[in-house]
């Protein structure tokens, strides 16, 4: 099972970076995993249009945990549009590849950053 | 760093005893037990002595063993081997196999064949523990029923089968009974002599011996129709020159599971539960799968909640712990466990599974350090799944 992470997977899995939750998040999205059953959240702080930080949380395989990690950095920093259009191919991209057996999970990440910026842009013009 | 390996129950190491018996049969004693010359005679003496070895273990009478390639191919053998002779007999009735859900695929994915093949399968459902209901068992025979196959012990939670009592219900009905002991064999008594089995599948790897070898214990009387044609070895009933290093390890495995087992079981018995309760205690909403009592004294299998299994397991590779689970995710076809489904696990509790199986060369240190790493990796995966925030 190792082998077939790469090395960037398996630093990602090991050591996520941007875990956890942001209490007073502008935007939190979560996404389900049809294939296996697994769930991803991703809570966003918005200023000026811009992600200024970004949180997650996986119940999920490695390569799950991963993609998640991975997108976080992804669109830290990056204005809502920006990030909308990161793809889950270039979540894996950045990640070195994923086995083809686990690019569905990498899904997961960039529907869960989706919805988040949705949900975003939703109570901005509840506001 | 530490390596733990826990994962009996997906294989063993090869004992170095038994690596010494094969040895000379790999280039020095090479010869082809079809053979009439000296060389052949040796190789075919190292074959019988194996199987006196085998029959020995379970109670066998030496021509009831059959060597085969592994569990797998017992299995497909014992399954095939008698429909495909009751094809025809039964055809008026329904040609009919009684399983259970929660076998192993070398038989599962055998009766799914077979029915494709026009035979009529009936899956039995287990209870929580992973029981068969032997009411259940009985009402299922039918007119057309020749086959009951339902496995020694399971392989993921190590839950003993009834198998006396099912073995009972066979011969009143006047059924044949094959049971796949690959997991039971070596580590509680399996003898053919007392219990009313006609045919038992038994794998070399899982009991310190080679990959790749196996035996079918055929009880006297019983006809097989071979599955693999060819040369008519093993009396016709399964062809193929023989793995005659594979079969003398597997021979030298079973001499030494007999003289062994009691102390290794007793010893490893007070390990595995030590490592279970130490796990329960110490690890908040962790919970026993399997039987209490009626399980193999090396299995332990666990369920958190919140908790993903491949995850898990690559967490505890990470610190020298190798182990396994039921998890979807860790699995090709992305599918739980059809074991844990079957004893009632939702998917996603079946996601939190881990299986730890113990063996010969497992310390109390072995145990204490799982105890000491186990909460610690629990709760640093918890703390990243969205699960256990929102309880
Ligand atoms: S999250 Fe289940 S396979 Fe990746």
């Amino acid at each position: 099972m190792m082998s077939m992470y790469s090395k960037k997977v398996m630093e990602h899995f090991l050591n996520p970076r941007n875990m956890g939750v942001i209490e007073d998040a502008d935007g939190v999205g979560t996404a389900g995993n049809p294939v296996c059953g697994d769930t991803m959240t991703i809570y966003i702080k918005v200023k000026n249009g811009r992600i200024v930080d970004i949180k997650f949380q996986t119940f999920g395989c490695a390569a799950a945990i991963a993609t998640s990690s991975m997108i976080t950095e992804l669109a830290k920093g990056k204005t809502l549009e920006e990030a909308e259009k990161i793809t889950r191919d270039d979540v894996a991209d950045a990640l070195d590849g994923l086995p083809p057996i686990k690019m569905h999970c990498s899904n997961l990440a960039a529907d869960a950053l989706k919805a988040a910026i949705e949900d975003c842009r939703k109570k901005r013009r509840e506001k | 760093m530490r390596r733990v390996y826990l994962d009996y129950a997906a294989t063993t190491p090869l004992d170095r005893e038994v690596l010494e018996a094969m040895l000379p049969y790999f280039s020095e004693k090479f010869g082809n037990p079809s053979s009439l010359h000296s060389f052949g005679r040796e190789a075919h003496e190292a074959i019988e002595t194996s199987r006196e070895k085998v029959a020995d273990l379970i109670g066998a009478k030496d021509n009831e063993i059959i060597f085969t390639s592994g569990g797998t191919e017992s299995d497909n053998l014992a399954l095939r081997g008698i429909a495909y002779l009751n094809r025809d007999k039964l055809k008026e009735k329904g040609p009919h196999i009684i399983t259970s859900s929660i076998e192993h695929p070398a038989v599962l994915e055998t009766c799914k064949d077979l029915e494709k093949e026009g035979f009529e399968v009936k899956y039995l459902n287990v209870d929580k523990y992973g029981l068969i209901d032997l009411d259940e068992l009985q009402n299922s025979v039918t007119k057309g029923t020749f086959l009951i196959s339902i496995m020694f012990a399971n392989n993921e939670i190590g839950t003993i089968e009834p198998v006396e009592e099912i073995g009972k219900i066979a011969r009143e009905y006047n059924v044949l009974f094959h049971t796949d002991a690959v997991q039971a064999v070596g580590k509680i008594n399996v003898d053919v002599k007392k219990l009313p089995v006609d045919l038992l599948s038994i794998s070399a790897h899982k009991i310190y011996g080679p990959k790749g070898v196996g035996a079918l214990f055929v009880r006297e009387g019983v006809k097989l129709k071979s599955i693999q044609t060819g040369g008519g070895h093993e009396g016709g009933t399964r062809s193929g020159t023989e793995n005659v290093p594979g079969i003398v390890g597997l021979g030298e495995a079973c001499r030494l599971a007999k003289i062994r087992m009691e102390d290794d079981n007793s010893r490893i018995k007070k390990l595995r539960d030590k490592l279970i309760k130490g796990i329960l205690d110490s690890v908040e909403e962790s919970y026993l799968n399997g039987h209490p009592e009626k399980r193999l004294p090396n299995n332990a299998h666990f369920r958190f909640t919140a908790i993903e299994g491949e995850s898990l397991i690559l967490f505890l590779d990470q610190k020298g712990i190798a182990a396994s689970t039921g998890s979807a995710c860790s699995s090709k076809k992305l599918k739980a466990s059809h074991v844990l489904l079957a004893i009632g696990l939702s998917p996603v509790e079946a996601h939190g599974s881990l299986r730890l199986t113990l063996g010969r060369e497992n310390t109390e240190e072995d145990v204490n350090y799982v105890l000491e790493v186990l909460p610690e990796v629990i709760g640093k995966l918890r703390e990243i799944s969205p699960l256990w925030r929102e309880k």
